[in-house]
Protein backbone atom coordinates (compact mmCIF):
# COMPACT_ATOMS: atom_id res chain seq x y z
CA UNK A 1 0.00 0.00 0.00
CA UNK A 2 2.87 2.35 0.83
CA UNK A 3 5.61 1.40 -1.76
CA UNK A 4 4.75 3.86 -4.22
CA UNK A 5 3.94 7.42 -3.79
CA UNK A 6 0.83 8.36 -4.48
CA UNK A 7 -2.45 11.36 -4.84
CA UNK A 8 -5.08 11.01 -3.48
CA UNK A 9 -8.67 12.77 -1.90
CA UNK A 10 -7.99 12.40 1.92
CA UNK A 11 -9.80 13.69 5.07
CA UNK A 12 -7.59 15.51 8.01
CA UNK A 13 -8.10 12.65 9.94
CA UNK A 14 -6.70 10.39 6.89
CA UNK A 15 -3.83 12.49 6.25
CA UNK A 16 -2.70 12.48 10.46
CA UNK A 17 -3.20 8.72 10.01
CA UNK A 18 -1.39 7.94 6.95
CA UNK A 19 1.27 10.44 8.30
CA UNK A 20 1.25 8.19 11.45
CA UNK A 21 1.75 4.70 9.50
CA UNK A 22 4.53 6.17 7.36
CA UNK A 23 6.24 6.71 10.38
CA UNK A 24 6.45 2.94 11.26
CA UNK A 25 4.62 3.88 15.00
CA UNK A 26 5.80 0.62 17.03
CA UNK A 27 2.64 1.55 19.30
CA UNK A 28 -0.83 3.01 18.73
CA UNK A 29 -3.17 3.78 21.83
CA UNK A 30 -7.16 4.54 20.19
CA UNK A 31 -9.97 5.59 22.39
CA UNK A 32 -12.34 7.26 19.71
CA UNK A 33 -13.65 10.94 20.42
CA UNK A 34 -15.65 13.31 18.12
CA UNK A 35 -13.77 14.61 15.62
CA UNK A 36 -10.79 12.72 16.28
CA UNK A 37 -12.17 9.53 15.71
CA UNK A 38 -11.77 8.14 11.94
CA UNK A 39 -7.96 8.48 12.51
CA UNK A 40 -7.53 6.31 15.13
CA UNK A 41 -10.09 3.85 13.15
CA UNK A 42 -8.60 4.30 10.05
CA UNK A 43 -4.79 3.05 11.61
CA UNK A 44 -7.23 0.11 13.61
CA UNK A 45 -7.86 -0.89 9.59
CA UNK A 46 -4.56 -0.26 8.53
CA UNK A 47 -3.17 -2.83 11.73
CA UNK A 48 -6.09 -5.17 11.52
CA UNK A 49 -5.71 -5.50 7.25
CA UNK A 50 -1.97 -6.32 8.07
CA UNK A 51 -0.61 -2.80 6.16
CA UNK A 52 1.35 -1.95 8.90
CA UNK A 53 3.07 -3.35 12.02
CA UNK A 54 2.30 -1.77 14.76
CA UNK A 55 0.97 -2.84 18.17
CA UNK A 56 -2.84 -1.38 18.20
CA UNK A 57 -4.11 -0.94 22.17
CA UNK A 58 -7.98 -0.28 22.14
CA UNK A 59 -8.12 1.68 25.57
CA UNK A 60 -10.89 2.77 27.78
CA UNK A 61 -10.18 6.08 28.02
CA UNK A 62 -8.30 8.81 27.08
CA UNK A 63 -6.33 8.58 30.61
CA UNK A 64 -5.04 5.30 29.33
CA UNK A 65 -4.40 5.92 25.86
CA UNK A 66 -1.54 8.55 27.29
CA UNK A 67 -0.56 6.18 29.79
CA UNK A 68 -0.38 3.04 27.68
CA UNK A 69 1.74 5.84 24.84
CA UNK A 70 3.92 6.75 27.93
CA UNK A 71 4.71 3.12 28.71
CA UNK A 72 5.74 2.17 25.35
CA UNK A 73 7.72 4.98 24.60
CA UNK A 74 9.66 4.62 28.01
CA UNK A 75 10.26 1.30 27.02
CA UNK A 76 12.17 2.69 23.65
CA UNK A 77 9.23 2.74 21.19
CA UNK A 78 7.62 5.11 18.87
CA UNK A 79 4.41 5.98 19.31
CA UNK A 80 1.05 7.65 18.38
CA UNK A 81 -2.27 8.60 19.52
CA UNK A 82 -4.84 11.05 18.76
CA UNK A 83 -7.80 13.01 20.22
CA UNK A 84 -9.67 16.48 21.26
CA UNK A 85 -11.44 18.34 23.66
CA UNK A 86 -13.06 16.63 26.81
CA UNK A 87 -10.59 13.63 25.75
CA UNK A 88 -7.82 15.48 26.53
CA UNK A 89 -8.86 16.99 29.52
CA UNK A 90 -8.90 13.52 30.78
CA UNK A 91 -5.65 12.88 30.10
CA UNK A 92 -3.73 15.67 31.46
CA UNK A 93 -1.92 14.21 34.41
CA UNK A 94 -0.25 11.43 32.52
CA UNK A 95 -0.05 14.38 29.60
CA UNK A 96 1.53 16.56 31.61
CA UNK A 97 3.70 13.43 32.75
CA UNK A 98 4.75 12.59 29.06
CA UNK A 99 6.25 16.03 28.60
CA UNK A 100 8.25 16.34 32.11
CA UNK A 101 10.22 12.74 31.83
CA UNK A 102 10.65 13.90 28.14
CA UNK A 103 9.02 11.11 26.19
CA UNK A 104 9.04 11.99 22.61
CA UNK A 105 5.58 11.05 20.60
CA UNK A 106 3.35 12.72 18.19
CA UNK A 107 -0.24 13.45 19.00
CA UNK A 108 -2.76 14.65 16.28
CA UNK A 109 -4.84 16.88 18.10
CA UNK A 110 -8.26 17.64 15.88
CA UNK A 111 -9.22 20.82 17.86
CA UNK A 112 -12.18 21.43 19.47
CA UNK A 113 -14.30 23.73 21.45
CA UNK A 114 -14.00 22.95 25.65
CA UNK A 115 -17.79 22.31 26.98
CA UNK A 116 -19.25 23.65 28.57
CA UNK A 117 -21.94 24.40 26.81
CA UNK A 118 -22.20 21.37 24.93
CA UNK A 119 -20.21 21.17 21.66
CA UNK A 120 -18.43 19.24 19.32
CA UNK A 121 -17.36 21.42 17.09
CA UNK A 122 -14.48 23.28 16.17
CA UNK A 123 -12.15 25.73 18.14
CA UNK A 124 -8.78 25.90 19.70
CA UNK A 125 -9.58 25.98 23.52
CA UNK A 126 -8.53 22.78 23.87
CA UNK A 127 -4.54 22.75 22.41
CA UNK A 128 -4.56 26.50 23.81
CA UNK A 129 -5.60 25.32 27.88
CA UNK A 130 -2.23 23.26 27.34
CA UNK A 131 0.22 25.52 25.68
CA UNK A 132 2.22 25.12 29.24
CA UNK A 133 1.99 21.37 29.60
CA UNK A 134 5.33 21.52 28.16
CA UNK A 135 4.89 19.81 24.51
CA UNK A 136 5.55 21.32 21.57
CA UNK A 137 2.34 22.39 19.48
CA UNK A 138 2.07 22.90 15.46
CA UNK A 139 -0.47 24.03 14.38
CA UNK A 140 -1.29 23.70 10.34
CA UNK A 141 -3.37 25.06 7.72
CA UNK A 142 -4.59 22.21 5.40
CA UNK A 143 -3.84 18.46 5.16
CA UNK A 144 -1.30 17.73 3.07
CA UNK A 145 0.53 19.97 6.14
CA UNK A 146 -1.14 17.38 8.77
CA UNK A 147 0.39 14.63 7.07
CA UNK A 148 3.94 16.12 6.42
CA UNK A 149 3.93 17.46 10.07
CA UNK A 150 3.23 14.10 11.54
CA UNK A 151 6.46 12.74 9.89
CA UNK A 152 8.10 15.90 10.64
CA UNK A 153 7.41 15.75 14.35
CA UNK A 154 8.83 12.15 14.86
CA UNK A 155 11.85 14.21 13.75
CA UNK A 156 11.73 16.68 16.02
CA UNK A 157 10.81 15.07 19.16
CA UNK A 158 13.13 12.06 18.49
CA UNK A 159 16.23 14.79 18.40
CA UNK A 160 18.41 13.77 21.27
CA UNK A 161 18.99 17.69 21.91
CA UNK A 162 15.28 18.29 22.30
CA UNK A 163 13.19 14.87 23.51
CA UNK A 164 10.00 15.89 23.65
CA UNK A 165 6.82 15.18 22.50
CA UNK A 166 4.52 17.15 20.02
CA UNK A 167 0.63 18.07 19.28
CA UNK A 168 0.03 18.03 15.63
CA UNK A 169 -2.91 20.56 15.93
CA UNK A 170 -5.65 20.57 13.04
CA UNK A 171 -8.75 21.77 12.97
CA UNK A 172 -11.64 19.93 14.09
CA UNK A 173 -14.38 19.73 10.91
CA UNK A 174 -12.54 22.05 9.54
CA UNK A 175 -9.45 20.27 8.54
CA UNK A 176 -10.86 16.96 10.42
CA UNK A 177 -13.88 16.30 7.94
CA UNK A 178 -12.30 18.38 4.90
CA UNK A 179 -11.78 16.32 1.84
CA UNK A 180 -8.51 17.30 -0.16
CA UNK A 181 -5.62 16.13 -2.61
CA UNK A 182 -2.84 15.48 -0.71
CA UNK A 183 0.47 13.78 -2.02
CA UNK A 184 1.48 10.33 0.23
CA UNK A 185 4.70 9.74 -0.34
CA UNK A 186 6.47 6.23 -0.53
CA UNK A 187 7.14 4.87 2.71
CA UNK A 188 10.71 4.03 1.40
CA UNK A 189 11.32 8.34 1.04
CA UNK A 190 9.94 8.63 4.63
CA UNK A 191 12.78 5.64 6.08
CA UNK A 192 15.29 8.24 4.35
CA UNK A 193 13.96 10.81 5.85
CA UNK A 194 13.24 9.56 9.77
CA UNK A 195 15.59 7.00 10.93
CA UNK A 196 14.29 4.32 13.31
CA UNK A 197 13.77 6.24 16.89
CA UNK A 198 17.24 5.42 19.09
CA UNK A 199 15.88 6.21 23.21
CA UNK A 200 18.37 7.69 25.24
CA UNK A 201 16.59 5.19 28.24
CA UNK A 202 15.08 2.20 28.21
CA UNK A 203 12.90 0.89 30.78
CA UNK A 204 13.96 -2.88 30.74
CA UNK A 205 12.47 -5.47 33.19
CA UNK A 206 15.61 -7.52 32.82
CA UNK A 207 17.57 -4.41 33.95
CA UNK A 208 15.15 -2.65 36.43
CA UNK A 209 15.38 1.19 37.02
CA UNK A 210 13.66 3.31 39.54
CA UNK A 211 11.72 6.05 36.92
CA UNK A 212 10.55 9.51 38.29
CA UNK A 213 11.49 9.44 42.13
CA UNK A 214 10.91 12.09 44.26
CA UNK A 215 13.45 15.05 43.62
CA UNK A 216 13.63 18.05 45.81
CA UNK A 217 13.43 21.32 44.85
CA UNK A 218 17.31 22.61 44.03
CA UNK A 219 17.44 19.52 41.51
CA UNK A 220 13.70 19.85 40.45
CA UNK A 221 14.63 23.39 38.82
CA UNK A 222 17.44 21.96 37.02
CA UNK A 223 14.52 19.42 35.36
CA UNK A 224 12.73 22.59 34.32
CA UNK A 225 15.68 24.45 32.97
CA UNK A 226 16.27 21.67 30.75
CA UNK A 227 12.94 20.96 29.93
CA UNK A 228 12.88 25.20 28.51
CA UNK A 229 16.52 24.42 27.00
CA UNK A 230 15.21 21.82 24.80
CA UNK A 231 12.59 24.20 24.12
CA UNK A 232 14.97 26.39 22.66
CA UNK A 233 16.59 23.90 20.74
CA UNK A 234 14.28 22.85 19.09
CA UNK A 235 13.02 26.06 17.85
CA UNK A 236 15.99 25.83 15.89
CA UNK A 237 15.79 22.51 14.91
CA UNK A 238 12.38 22.86 13.49
CA UNK A 239 13.47 25.07 11.29
CA UNK A 240 16.52 22.77 10.10
CA UNK A 241 14.52 19.56 9.82
CA UNK A 242 11.53 21.84 7.84
CA UNK A 243 14.74 22.77 5.28
CA UNK A 244 15.45 19.11 4.78
CA UNK A 245 11.74 18.00 4.37
CA UNK A 246 12.07 20.65 1.62
CA UNK A 247 14.80 19.13 0.08
CA UNK A 248 13.21 15.23 -0.36
CA UNK A 249 10.15 16.31 -0.84
CA UNK A 250 9.89 19.55 -2.04
CA UNK A 251 7.57 21.11 0.15
CA UNK A 252 8.73 23.58 2.82
CA UNK A 253 5.97 24.95 5.00
CA UNK A 254 8.28 28.08 7.07
CA UNK A 255 9.15 26.91 10.15
CA UNK A 256 8.35 28.52 12.64
CA UNK A 257 6.39 31.22 11.02
CA UNK A 258 5.35 31.70 7.68
CA UNK A 259 5.47 35.17 6.19
CA UNK A 260 3.13 35.73 3.17
CA UNK A 261 3.12 38.98 1.34
CA UNK A 262 4.79 40.75 4.22
CA UNK A 263 8.11 42.30 2.54
CA UNK A 264 6.35 45.45 1.93
CA UNK A 265 3.33 45.20 4.31
CA UNK A 266 2.45 48.27 6.19
CA UNK A 267 -0.17 45.81 8.10
CA UNK A 268 0.01 42.34 9.41
CA UNK A 269 -2.01 40.02 10.37
CA UNK A 270 -1.60 36.84 12.46
CA UNK A 271 -3.38 33.72 11.92
CA UNK A 272 -3.18 30.17 13.65
CA UNK A 273 -4.96 27.07 11.91
CA UNK A 274 -6.93 26.28 9.07
CA UNK A 275 -8.05 30.56 9.32
CA UNK A 276 -4.65 31.03 7.12
CA UNK A 277 -5.60 29.50 3.92
CA UNK A 278 -8.76 32.01 4.27
CA UNK A 279 -6.76 34.86 5.10
CA UNK A 280 -4.37 34.31 2.31
CA UNK A 281 -7.24 34.71 -0.16
CA UNK A 282 -8.96 37.45 2.58
CA UNK A 283 -5.37 39.17 1.76
CA UNK A 284 -5.02 39.08 -1.62
CA UNK A 285 -8.27 40.55 -1.86
CA UNK A 286 -7.00 43.52 -0.10
CA UNK A 287 -4.05 43.95 -1.99
CA UNK A 288 -6.18 44.55 -5.30
CA UNK A 289 -8.22 47.35 -2.73
CA UNK A 290 -4.52 48.84 -2.26
CA UNK A 291 -4.21 47.80 1.00
CA UNK A 292 -0.95 46.79 2.10
CA UNK A 293 -1.33 44.03 3.93
CA UNK A 294 0.82 41.10 4.57
CA UNK A 295 -0.01 37.48 6.95
CA UNK A 296 1.80 35.91 9.20
CA UNK A 297 0.79 32.01 9.50
CA UNK A 298 1.59 31.26 13.16
CA UNK A 299 2.62 27.70 12.99
CA UNK A 300 4.28 26.90 16.47
CA UNK A 301 2.61 27.71 19.54
CA UNK A 302 5.46 25.95 21.56
CA UNK A 303 8.27 26.72 21.48
CA UNK A 304 6.96 30.13 20.51
CA UNK A 305 8.65 31.80 18.13
CA UNK A 306 9.28 35.21 20.15
CA UNK A 307 11.74 36.81 18.36
CA UNK A 308 10.19 36.02 14.62
CA UNK A 309 7.13 37.38 15.63
CA UNK A 310 8.85 40.36 17.34
CA UNK A 311 10.56 41.05 13.46
CA UNK A 312 7.47 40.37 11.71
CA UNK A 313 5.27 43.03 13.41
CA UNK A 314 8.37 45.57 13.82
CA UNK A 315 7.78 48.80 11.65
CA UNK A 316 3.93 47.67 10.90
CA UNK A 317 1.20 50.23 10.89
CA UNK A 318 -0.75 48.41 12.88
CA UNK A 319 -1.33 44.51 13.52
CA UNK A 320 -4.33 41.87 14.45
CA UNK A 321 -4.75 38.48 15.81
CA UNK A 322 -7.01 36.30 14.94
CA UNK A 323 -8.29 33.41 17.44
CA UNK A 324 -10.31 30.33 17.48
CA UNK A 325 -10.19 30.11 21.52
CA UNK A 326 -9.87 32.46 24.01
CA UNK A 327 -7.42 33.74 26.91
CA UNK A 328 -10.40 33.93 30.13
CA UNK A 329 -9.29 36.67 32.33
CA UNK A 330 -6.82 38.55 30.20
CA UNK A 331 -9.92 38.51 27.98
CA UNK A 332 -8.23 38.38 24.29
CA UNK A 333 -7.77 35.35 22.15
CA UNK A 334 -4.16 33.73 23.64
CA UNK A 335 -2.45 34.46 20.01
CA UNK A 336 -2.51 37.85 20.57
CA UNK A 337 -2.09 38.12 24.16
CA UNK A 338 1.53 35.83 23.11
CA UNK A 339 1.95 38.44 19.89
CA UNK A 340 1.49 40.72 22.03
CA UNK A 341 4.17 40.02 24.40
CA UNK A 342 6.76 38.90 21.98
CA UNK A 343 6.51 42.20 20.01
CA UNK A 344 6.81 44.74 23.45
CA UNK A 345 4.20 46.74 21.92
CA UNK A 346 6.33 47.84 19.14
CA UNK A 347 3.09 48.13 17.12
CA UNK A 348 -0.14 48.67 17.90
CA UNK A 349 -2.20 45.63 17.62
CA UNK A 350 -5.34 44.47 18.34
CA UNK A 351 -7.06 40.74 19.61
CA UNK A 352 -9.93 39.57 16.68
CA UNK A 353 -12.01 36.12 18.18
CA UNK A 354 -14.22 34.29 15.56
CA UNK A 355 -14.81 30.90 15.06
CA UNK A 356 -15.44 29.01 18.28
CA UNK A 357 -18.21 26.32 19.12
CA UNK A 358 -17.66 25.25 15.39
CA UNK A 359 -18.40 28.51 13.94
CA UNK A 360 -17.39 29.75 10.73
CA UNK A 361 -15.01 32.33 10.05
CA UNK A 362 -15.69 33.60 6.26
CA UNK A 363 -13.62 35.56 3.88
CA UNK A 364 -15.89 38.63 4.71
CA UNK A 365 -14.99 37.55 8.43
CA UNK A 366 -11.11 37.97 7.81
CA UNK A 367 -11.63 41.44 5.46
CA UNK A 368 -13.42 43.07 8.21
CA UNK A 369 -10.48 42.04 10.24
CA UNK A 370 -7.85 43.63 7.68
CA UNK A 371 -10.56 46.81 7.33
CA UNK A 372 -10.09 47.09 11.02
CA UNK A 373 -5.89 47.23 10.87
CA UNK A 374 -6.01 49.48 8.48
CA UNK A 375 -8.67 51.99 10.54
CA UNK A 376 -6.44 51.31 13.56
CA UNK A 377 -3.11 52.73 12.24
CA UNK A 378 -1.89 55.39 14.75
CA UNK A 379 -4.10 54.58 17.78
CA UNK A 380 -2.55 53.03 20.68
CA UNK A 381 -3.92 51.83 24.02
CA UNK A 382 -5.94 48.44 24.33
CA UNK A 383 -8.52 48.20 22.21
CA UNK A 384 -11.90 46.11 22.69
CA UNK A 385 -11.56 42.63 20.85
CA UNK A 386 -12.93 43.02 17.87
CA UNK A 387 -15.57 39.65 17.29
CA UNK A 388 -16.22 37.67 14.39
CA UNK A 389 -19.98 37.35 15.14
CA UNK A 390 -23.22 36.46 13.05
CA UNK A 391 -26.41 36.41 14.14
CA UNK A 392 -28.38 33.29 15.48
CA UNK B 1 -13.77 27.91 -9.24
CA UNK B 2 -17.38 26.71 -9.00
CA UNK B 3 -18.35 26.95 -5.24
CA UNK B 4 -21.02 24.74 -4.68
CA UNK B 5 -23.59 23.93 -1.84
CA UNK B 6 -25.62 21.08 -1.05
CA UNK B 7 -27.99 20.59 1.59
CA UNK B 8 -29.51 17.30 2.40
CA UNK B 9 -30.79 15.49 5.86
CA UNK B 10 -28.67 13.27 7.84
CA UNK B 11 -28.86 9.55 6.37
CA UNK B 12 -28.66 10.76 2.49
CA UNK B 13 -25.01 10.44 2.06
CA UNK B 14 -25.09 14.01 1.37
CA UNK B 15 -21.21 13.66 2.87
CA UNK B 16 -20.43 10.45 1.23
CA UNK B 17 -21.54 11.49 -2.40
CA UNK B 18 -19.56 15.18 -2.12
CA UNK B 19 -16.40 12.83 -0.95
CA UNK B 20 -16.60 10.85 -3.94
CA UNK B 21 -17.10 14.17 -6.54
CA UNK B 22 -13.48 15.32 -4.62
CA UNK B 23 -11.97 11.95 -5.20
CA UNK B 24 -13.01 11.73 -9.21
CA UNK B 25 -12.18 15.30 -9.52
CA UNK B 26 -8.61 14.61 -8.22
CA UNK B 27 -8.17 11.45 -9.55
CA UNK B 28 -8.48 13.07 -12.97
CA UNK B 29 -5.95 15.58 -11.93
CA UNK B 30 -8.12 18.47 -10.49
CA UNK B 31 -8.59 20.08 -7.68
CA UNK B 32 -11.63 19.89 -5.11
CA UNK B 33 -12.13 19.85 -1.82
CA UNK B 34 -15.37 19.22 0.73
CA UNK B 35 -16.23 20.55 3.59
CA UNK B 36 -19.28 19.03 5.55
CA UNK B 37 -21.41 21.08 8.30
CA UNK B 38 -22.98 18.57 10.86
CA UNK B 39 -26.07 20.20 13.06
CA UNK B 40 -26.79 17.41 16.07
CA UNK B 41 -25.28 13.73 15.02
CA UNK B 42 -29.12 12.00 14.18
CA UNK B 43 -30.74 10.72 10.86
CA UNK B 44 -33.61 13.25 9.58
CA UNK B 45 -31.48 16.79 10.81
CA UNK B 46 -30.54 19.14 7.95
CA UNK B 47 -27.05 18.78 6.78
CA UNK B 48 -24.70 21.27 4.76
CA UNK B 49 -22.13 20.58 3.08
CA UNK B 50 -19.65 22.98 1.01
CA UNK B 51 -18.01 21.58 -2.31
CA UNK B 52 -15.38 23.69 -4.42
CA UNK B 53 -13.97 22.38 -7.87
CA UNK B 54 -10.53 23.94 -9.35
CA UNK B 55 -8.06 24.16 -11.27
CA UNK B 56 -5.25 25.01 -9.20
CA UNK B 57 -5.02 24.00 -5.20
CA UNK B 58 -8.12 25.87 -3.35
CA UNK B 59 -6.65 28.30 -0.07
CA UNK B 60 -9.85 28.74 1.34
CA UNK B 61 -10.98 26.27 4.57
CA UNK B 62 -14.70 28.32 5.02
CA UNK B 63 -18.28 27.59 4.00
CA UNK B 64 -19.84 28.48 0.68
CA UNK B 65 -21.97 31.72 1.20
CA UNK B 66 -22.40 32.47 -2.54
CA UNK B 67 -22.89 28.93 -4.54
CA UNK B 68 -22.87 29.09 -8.38
CA UNK B 69 -24.48 25.41 -8.34
CA UNK B 70 -26.87 24.47 -4.89
CA UNK B 71 -27.85 20.63 -4.47
CA UNK B 72 -30.75 20.01 -2.87
CA UNK B 73 -31.15 16.38 -1.66
CA UNK B 74 -34.79 16.44 0.16
CA UNK B 75 -37.27 18.80 -1.24
CA UNK B 76 -38.91 19.18 2.64
CA UNK B 77 -35.63 21.42 2.77
CA UNK B 78 -36.65 24.08 0.24
CA UNK B 79 -38.58 26.50 2.67
CA UNK B 80 -35.50 26.40 4.95
CA UNK B 81 -33.92 30.20 4.72
CA UNK B 82 -30.58 28.79 4.70
CA UNK B 83 -31.38 26.66 1.10
CA UNK B 84 -31.58 29.37 -1.52
CA UNK B 85 -29.17 32.16 0.62
CA UNK B 86 -26.67 33.82 -1.04
CA UNK B 87 -27.63 32.23 -4.32
CA UNK B 88 -25.65 34.39 -7.57
CA UNK B 89 -27.84 35.21 -10.27
CA UNK B 90 -27.79 32.69 -12.29
CA UNK B 91 -27.31 29.61 -10.18
CA UNK B 92 -27.74 26.18 -11.48
CA UNK B 93 -30.13 24.57 -9.01
CA UNK B 94 -30.72 20.75 -8.97
CA UNK B 95 -33.46 19.26 -6.94
CA UNK B 96 -34.16 15.75 -6.00
CA UNK B 97 -38.02 15.60 -6.17
CA UNK B 98 -41.05 13.62 -7.74
CA UNK B 99 -43.21 17.37 -8.00
CA UNK B 100 -43.44 19.95 -10.70
CA UNK B 101 -41.20 23.43 -10.98
CA UNK B 102 -44.42 25.67 -10.47
CA UNK B 103 -44.46 23.62 -7.13
CA UNK B 104 -40.96 24.21 -5.88
CA UNK B 105 -40.71 28.11 -5.05
CA UNK B 106 -37.34 28.41 -6.52
CA UNK B 107 -36.30 32.27 -6.79
CA UNK B 108 -36.52 33.89 -9.74
CA UNK B 109 -32.85 34.86 -10.14
CA UNK B 110 -31.86 30.78 -10.34
CA UNK B 111 -30.43 29.94 -13.95
CA UNK B 112 -30.93 26.50 -15.05
CA UNK B 113 -33.33 24.38 -12.88
CA UNK B 114 -33.20 20.77 -12.93
CA UNK B 115 -35.46 18.30 -11.37
CA UNK B 116 -34.35 14.50 -10.63
CA UNK B 117 -36.31 12.03 -8.68
CA UNK B 118 -33.66 10.45 -7.17
CA UNK B 119 -35.57 9.13 -4.38
CA UNK B 120 -37.91 7.31 -6.79
CA UNK B 121 -34.29 6.13 -9.00
CA UNK B 122 -32.94 5.13 -5.55
CA UNK B 123 -35.99 2.85 -4.12
CA UNK B 124 -36.08 0.84 -7.54
CA UNK B 125 -32.49 0.60 -8.57
CA UNK B 126 -31.23 -0.11 -4.73
CA UNK B 127 -33.79 -1.03 -3.05
CA UNK B 128 -34.24 1.92 -0.97
CA UNK B 129 -34.03 5.89 -0.49
CA UNK B 130 -30.74 6.57 -0.48
CA UNK B 131 -30.74 9.93 -2.89
CA UNK B 132 -27.01 10.14 -2.98
CA UNK B 133 -25.62 8.56 -6.34
CA UNK B 134 -28.69 9.38 -8.23
CA UNK B 135 -27.66 13.27 -7.43
CA UNK B 136 -24.37 12.28 -8.49
CA UNK B 137 -25.41 11.42 -11.83
CA UNK B 138 -27.92 14.32 -12.11
CA UNK B 139 -24.87 16.56 -10.96
CA UNK B 140 -22.30 15.13 -13.62
CA UNK B 141 -24.83 15.30 -16.71
CA UNK B 142 -26.58 19.13 -15.71
CA UNK B 143 -23.06 20.60 -14.70
CA UNK B 144 -20.60 19.05 -16.51
CA UNK B 145 -17.70 19.35 -14.30
CA UNK B 146 -16.83 15.89 -13.27
CA UNK B 147 -15.32 13.47 -15.91
CA UNK B 148 -18.28 10.78 -16.35
CA UNK B 149 -16.23 7.40 -16.45
CA UNK B 150 -13.94 8.47 -13.18
CA UNK B 151 -17.34 9.67 -11.02
CA UNK B 152 -18.92 6.30 -11.83
CA UNK B 153 -15.41 4.14 -11.31
CA UNK B 154 -15.37 6.26 -8.09
CA UNK B 155 -19.22 5.74 -7.02
CA UNK B 156 -18.31 1.67 -7.76
CA UNK B 157 -15.16 1.36 -5.99
CA UNK B 158 -16.87 3.55 -3.11
CA UNK B 159 -20.53 1.51 -3.08
CA UNK B 160 -21.24 -1.09 -5.54
CA UNK B 161 -22.71 -1.66 -9.31
CA UNK B 162 -26.31 -0.62 -8.13
CA UNK B 163 -25.08 2.43 -7.29
CA UNK B 164 -23.44 3.50 -10.38
CA UNK B 165 -26.61 2.48 -12.30
CA UNK B 166 -28.64 4.45 -9.81
CA UNK B 167 -26.70 7.24 -11.16
CA UNK B 168 -26.68 6.15 -14.71
CA UNK B 169 -30.57 6.27 -14.50
CA UNK B 170 -30.57 10.12 -13.08
CA UNK B 171 -28.18 10.85 -15.35
CA UNK B 172 -30.48 9.51 -18.41
CA UNK B 173 -33.82 10.93 -16.57
CA UNK B 174 -33.33 14.30 -15.60
CA UNK B 175 -34.97 17.46 -16.88
CA UNK B 176 -34.20 20.40 -17.15
CA UNK B 177 -37.22 22.77 -16.67
CA UNK B 178 -36.12 25.87 -16.49
CA UNK B 179 -32.75 26.79 -19.19
CA UNK B 180 -30.19 29.64 -17.88
CA UNK B 181 -31.68 33.15 -18.80
CA UNK B 182 -35.29 31.87 -19.37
Amino acid sequence: MFSKAQVKAVSGNTAAALGAALSRPDLIAAYPITPQSSCVEYLADLVNNGLIEANMVQVESEHSAMSVVQGAAAAGGRTFTATSAQGLALMYEPYFRMSTLRLPTVMGLATRDMMSPGTVWSGQQDAMSVRDAGWMQVHVENNQEILDMVIQGYRLAEDHDVLLPINVCYDGFFLSHLTERVEIPAIAEVDAFLPAYKPVAVLDPKKPVALDPMTPGPLFIKYRKSHLEAMRVALDKLEAIDAEFAGKFGRQWGGAIECYRCADAEYALLTIGSITGTARVAVDKARERGLKVGLVKVRYMRPFPVDKIAAALAGKKAWAAIDRSVCYGWNTGPLYMEAKAAACGAAPGFSAIGGLGGADVSLEDVAKVIDALAAFAGQSGRPPVLWLEKSC
Amino acid sequence: MKEIRMHGRGGQGVVKSAQIVVKAVVNSGGFAHFIPFFGVERKGSPVFGFLRIDERGIRQKCQVYEPEILLIYDDTLLDMPQTYAGMLDGCTVIINTSRRLDELAVPGRAGAVALVDASGISRAVIGRNIPNTAMLGAFAKVCGLVDWPALKNEIEASFDARNSASAREAWDSVQIVKQKGA
